[in-house]
């Protein structure tokens, strides 16, 4: 089963990496690239990514000839998506352990930040005979 | 670049990856370094024979190029267990190894047993049998599961290093054991042929051709095994199941379901073979799971339409089916049928003693059986909310869209 694991975190909040002390970066990105490796080494690994931080994001809608019209920043969005994993697991509990795991990310001082971390299954086969 | 392997020698490597393997490991008694070896020594044909033209001795071939890539990686890392065995000698150690190994017999039943050892979980039980086996690269693994080629290695790699810990022998062990064993082999070659099955049309080609691979190593097993009526009743169920490829999905890769499938693209070889083995085995007593759901499929095969379904034959192998797992996915299906035969209404009445069972709470089956027999009996719309609470619950896109759209048909009347 395949589950993306977002880590959303509020835009104002904890999470603001860049004022962080150089070593809490340091210890932050370690964790992240420790946690990519082990999920590697255990075979469960579809892929990861970071984003980009809000200030660069753009909302598109199309015009009315189907050009984009962008949006810049929103400052009012409370929360924003800092990066995803997606993963293949042999069971539910397996993911929520991992979700878990990734929450506790060290941040200032090294304490855990325990982020929220929203886990979506990834859509899959159909069973093999509908009615 | 090399020309493509064509089909016929891409299937002798297949059939021969396990043979070669099998010599190997009886004779380095290292699981992991052999099939990493066996690996290399199928890409190398893969590369030379459309060149270089298919050897005389295809086996002994890939027994030999195998066992020089071991006594590579012998000296390599200076493996001093497998050094004193190899090379005191004056004959080349790739020599040696491939004369003392090859005996010529098929080990495919006892890597089998290794592969899908219960110590494995099944996706790790399915990629090592797929390698080690079915003899597909990893790449080709990756692509059928999605996965990026990096992680299905790692996933092998940690699979026969759990074989490589948990001391299983490679010796047949006891009868009990074998059982127990050939339980979990039949179980992981049937999981391999819902992989691919389940695969939708078109957007995920690698994945179809699962089923087909498994097909073909339960023909193996049943060839090892010709007596075993449960290994004879999942060749029949596969080949009766695959017999429906072709019209379970439409045009746009949507799915059809059953009663509105063209039976006109039914495999109708594919239904005789299967049909023919499980009518031989059946009779002959030692009725499991397997040949019942082959003798279902079966059923379904030959009827020309839903309504000329024996669908009393259907319920009463369903009965028996229902006796020997405690599968809600069984009990589901019983409903159905019992449907057909009783009317809609018993159909229901089954269900609502199924909705107690916590395996089923919150799964999309049971809504989508509800909605299929409210529909059956008139209640349209009590079946488009149970359709659309179906279509919120399923994990599959190509389901989630069938539902949707059907409940939309029968709510706009």
């Amino acid at each position: 089963m395949k589950y993306m694991m977002m880590m959303n975190v509020p835009a104002g909040g904890t999470y603001k990496i860049f004022s962080w002390p150089k070593e809490d970066i340091h210890r932050h990105i370690a964790f992240m690239k420790t946690f990519a490796t082990k999920l590697r080494a255990s075979g469960e690994l579809v892929s990861a990514e970071g984003l980009s931080g809000p200030d660069q994001a753009k909302l598109v809608r199309a015009g009315k000839d189907g050009k984009p019209i962008t949006d810049g920043v929103f400052p009012e969005a409370k929360e924003f998506l800092a990066g995803y994993w997606i993963v293949d697991v042999e069971t539910t509990e397996r993911v929520l352990e991992l979700a878990a795991e990734a929450s506790a990310a060290p941040g200032p001082g090294g304490a855990p930040l325990n982020m929220a971390i929203e886990v979506r299954q990834v859509m899959s086969a159909p069973p093999k005979e509908l009615l | 670049m090399t020309a493509p392997l064509d089909r016929p020698t891409q299937h002798l490597l297949r059939d021969l990856a396990p043979q070669v393997l099998g010599a190997l490991v009886r004779r380095i008694h290292d699981f992991a370094a052999a099939e990493d070896a066996v690996q290399e020594a199928l890409v190398a044909a893969a590369t030379q024979w459309p060149s270089d033209g298919v050897p005389e001795n295809p086996r002994a071939w890939l027994i030999r190029v195998a066992s020089r890539r071991i006594t590579d990686h012998v000296r390599a890392e200076s493996a001093r267990r497998h050094r004193e065995a190899i090379v005191v000698s004056l004959v080349p150690p790739e020599e040696q190894m491939a004369l003392a190994a090859d005996h010529g017999e098929d080990d495919t039943l006892e890597l089998l047993f290794m592969c899908c050892h219960p110590s494995l979980s099944p996706a790790s039980a399915i990629a090592l049998t797929l390698r080690a086996i079915g003899g597909l690269t990893t790449f080709e693994i990756a692509t059928a599961f999605l996965v990026p080629e990096a992680t299905m290695a790692q996933r092998i790699s940690r699979a026969k290093r759990t074989v490589q810990a948990s001391g299983i022998p490679f010796e047949p062990t006891d009868a009990a054991e074998r059982t127990a064993r050939l339980g979990a082999v039949t179980h992981v070659l049937y999981l391999i042929f819902s992989e691919g099955y389940t695969a939708s049309a078109g957007e995920e080609l690698h994945r179809s051709d699962l089923s087909d691979e498994a097909l073909r190593l339960t023909r193996v097993l049943h060839r090892l095994l010709p007596d075993d009526a449960e290994v004879a009743g999942l060749v029949a169920l596969m080949l009766l199941t695959n017999a429906r490829r072709a019209a379970r999905t439409g045009p746009d890769g949507e799915l059809v379901p059953l009663d509105q499938q063209d039976r006109t693209l039914w495999d109708r070889a594919a239904i005789a073979e299967g049909v023919a083995l499980v009518s031989a085995t059946l009779p002959r007593g030692a009725v499991g799971p397997y040949q019942l759901q082959a003798a279902i499929a079966a059923v379904h095969d030959e009827a020309a339409s839903t309504e000329e379904t024996d669908w009393e034959q259907i319920l009463a192998l369903y009965g028996v089916l229902a006796t020997m797992s405690d599968n809600p996915a069984v009990s589901l299906s019983r409903a159905v049928a019992t449907a057909m035969v009783h009317g809609p209404a018993a159909g229901l009445m089954q269900l609502d003693a199924l909705a107690g069972d916590p395996r089923l709470a919150g799964h999309h089956r049971l809504d989508a059986v509800r909605a299929h027999l409210l529909e059956r009996a008139g209640d349209r719309e009590g079946a488009v909310q149970h359709y659309r609470r179906a279509a919120n619950l399923t994990t599959s896109i190509a389901e989630r869209n069938y539902l949707l759209t059907h409940a939309a048909r029968l709510a706009g009347g």
